[in-house]
């Protein structure tokens, strides 16, 4: 018992300074009773330890940095040279050296988009039923790690499934809607992020609902209400901030997803005239391209394309958790 | 003699295993106030839970025997239609926050998706909030949210939006436990008024209020109905001796 009071004594500076009295400082009080002795040499440990720590930190913080200096650094023969106009141009054809990235800005947002939709009535399902209806039981368990799962998989898995099993599919479904039948392209595409994001927006929608107050809950039932119009009218409104920053991550995800995208969108640098023409998106683009820009507006053209898909993704996350930490703190 | 409203017959509760009311029989006479007190888990609150079938919205719990409304067995009944005849006020006041104050009020009908004209929603919200004496205070700002209001405000706010849907009886869990001495004995009042037309249950570990507010009391403990009868009889002149034992404080 006496133990435990002492070190109490000794490590209380931690936690309200954040550092440790050095040991020369020490007041007699503090360095210890006749039955505990802390050795200098002790506290100097924890000293280090803090330093580590600290240091590790600043490292991540100095290499996100980095990288979107990289990037800035790495794109500014492209924007020095194209300008604005590099937004809109509506031609990229390096052969010729004109760079336009609206075909991928278009690639994007519609792929995104599309996914976002296709996937928003799975995750708010998953979410309610797993936060309200049966939070419990063997089959929320399965439920939510198979959800959990479908962000584990990696994205090339998703590519060959894509291109494997929903290329024909979709191939076949154009050609009977009469469609240009290719099978690869922005629908295509969209299928499949949209599996990819749904447990972005399905976990986090979960644990939303599951802080709905109960007595609010019991308050609607006591009323009356069935479970539908308890979620309708209690719980929807009440997690809606929530629900849409679970849509955000999911978009943020979807935005920057390369690999299962570069696979099945079909990889062709006009201008997508429809959602089932085929593309490619900022992503892609880069990353089929990049191995073989030789030339330096080339090269810095796709990066400036990469510090343009890093800024929107950022800001994106950066509302997403603007809007959580409002909802939390309600 | 008044007619009996709620009855209960061999009602049993629980929660998986765990036993938490035994056997309770007991006969409510309508337009009475009655208070059911008993010392922390002895049942009450799931008794009371039982009445309007909230119990069994807890994942495990169940419940046997029958509680009869007018004579027909609510455990038969759809509980949606339960709690319409039988309202409920929590513990803890619970307006909705997302709602205005009118439209709490009315949120039960809302709720139900039974759509009115103005005039008659009008009407519900000021003969509901004047029920609880609550009008005069808000009736310049119904259309500020409920949580703008006091604690006390917003229990009687939960009051009105349990007596708007006109059911028969109205339960109360502890409704006074989360207020201040003036809002309590605000609300304590209102169970005098509202009794001219529903018919009240209130469960409460404060005996000093079953005193005040009750004509009848029925004291649990350990699961079990152990006394139910006239108020100042069971103040006085407790027949059991754990009654005896409780209301003087040996235990509680």
């Amino acid at each position: 018992m006496a133990t435990s009071v002492n070190n109490e004594l000794l490590t209380r500076p931690d936690t309200t300074s954040g550092r440790v009295i050095s040991s020369s400082k020490l007041p007699d009080e503090v360095k210890g009773t006749t039955r505990v002795r802390r050795s200098h040499r002790q506290i100097r440990t924890e000293n280090v330890f803090r330093r580590t720590l600290t240091i590790v930190g600043l490292v991540m913080v100095v290499l996100v940095l980095g990288i979107m200096i990289t990037l800035v650094v790495q794109s500014m023969p492209s924007i020095r040279s194209l300008g604005a106009a590099y937004l809109w141009g509506k031609t990229w054809d390096p052969v010729k050296d004109v760079y336009g990235a609206l075909p991928f800005l278009i690639g994007t947002i519609l792929t995104s988009f599309l996914a976002l939709a296709i996937s928003i009535p799975f995750s708010f399902s998953v979410a309610i039923f797993l936060g309200e209806y049966y939070p419990k039981g063997w089959f929320s368990d399965l439920l939510k790690n198979t959800v959990e799962l479908i962000a584990a998989v990696p994205s090339v898995i998703y590519g060959f499934w894509g291109l494997a099993v929903l290329v024909p599919i979709v191939r076949s479904f154009e050609s009977s809607i009469g469609a240009n039948s290719i099978g690869y392209g922005i629908f295509s595409s969209s299928l499949i992020l949209a599996v990819m994001i749904i447990p972005y927006a399905a976990s986090l929608g979960r644990s939303m609902i599951q802080m709905v107050p109960a007595n609010l809950k019991e308050g609607a039932y006591a009323l009356g209400a069935t479970r539908w119009e308890v979620i309708r009218s209690v719980i929807l409104p009440y997690t809606k901030s929530g629900l849409f920053a679970g849509v955000l991550l999911s978009l943020g995800r979807a935005l920057g997803e390369t690999m299962a995208v570069t696979m099945v969108i079909g990889n062709t640098s006009i201008m997508p005239t429809s959602i089932f023409s085929t593309g490619n998106t900022m992503a892609s683009v880069i990353a089929n391209e990049l191995p073989e820009a030789d030339k330096t507006i080339y090269n810095s053209a796709l990066i400036e394309l990469g510090l343009v898909l890093f800024l929107v993704t950022v800001a994106i996350n950066m509302i997403g958790k603007r809007v959580i930490s409002r909802f939390t703190n309600e | 003699m008044e007619s009996t409203i709620v009855k209960s017959v061999n009602y049993n509760a629980y929660f998986g295993e765990n036993h938490v009311v035994k056997d309770v029989n007991i006969e409510i006479p309508r337009n009475n106030v009655i208070a059911v007190m008993g010392p922390s888990g002895c049942g009450k609150t799931t008794f009371l839970r039982g009445i309007n079938r909230m119990h069994e919205l807890i994942p495990g719990a169940t419940a046997k025997g029958k509680i009869l409304l007018n004579g027909e067995d609510v455990m038969e009944m759809h509980p949606i239609f339960v709690r319409l005849k039988i309202g409920m006020v929590f513990q803890r006041p619970n307006p909705f926050p997302n709602l205005s104050i009118y439209d709490n009020v009315i949120a039960g009908y809302k709720l139900n998706g039974i759509k009115l004209p103005k005039a008659e929603k009008d009407k519900i919200v000021e003969h509901s909030l004047s029920r609880v004496a609550l009008w005069k205070e808000v009736k310049d700002s119904l259309t500020k949210k409920g949580s703008f209001l006091s604690g006390g405000q917003q229990q009687r706010l939960c009051i009105a939006r349990a007596v708007a849907m006109e059911p028969e009886v109205l339960l109360f869990d502890e409704p006074t436990s989360a207020l201040d001495p003036i809002s309590t004995s605000t609300v304590e009042e209102l169970f005098h008024e509202l009794k001219k037309n529903y018919t009240l249950i209130i469960v409460t570990h404060n005996m000093q209020q079953a005193a005040r507010v009750s004509d009848r009391t029925a004291f649990f403990y350990m699961g079990e109905l152990v006394e139910y009868d006239v108020t100042k009889q069971m103040f006085t002149n407790p027949k059991d001796t754990r009654t005896q034992n409780y209301i003087t404080g040996r235990f509680s």
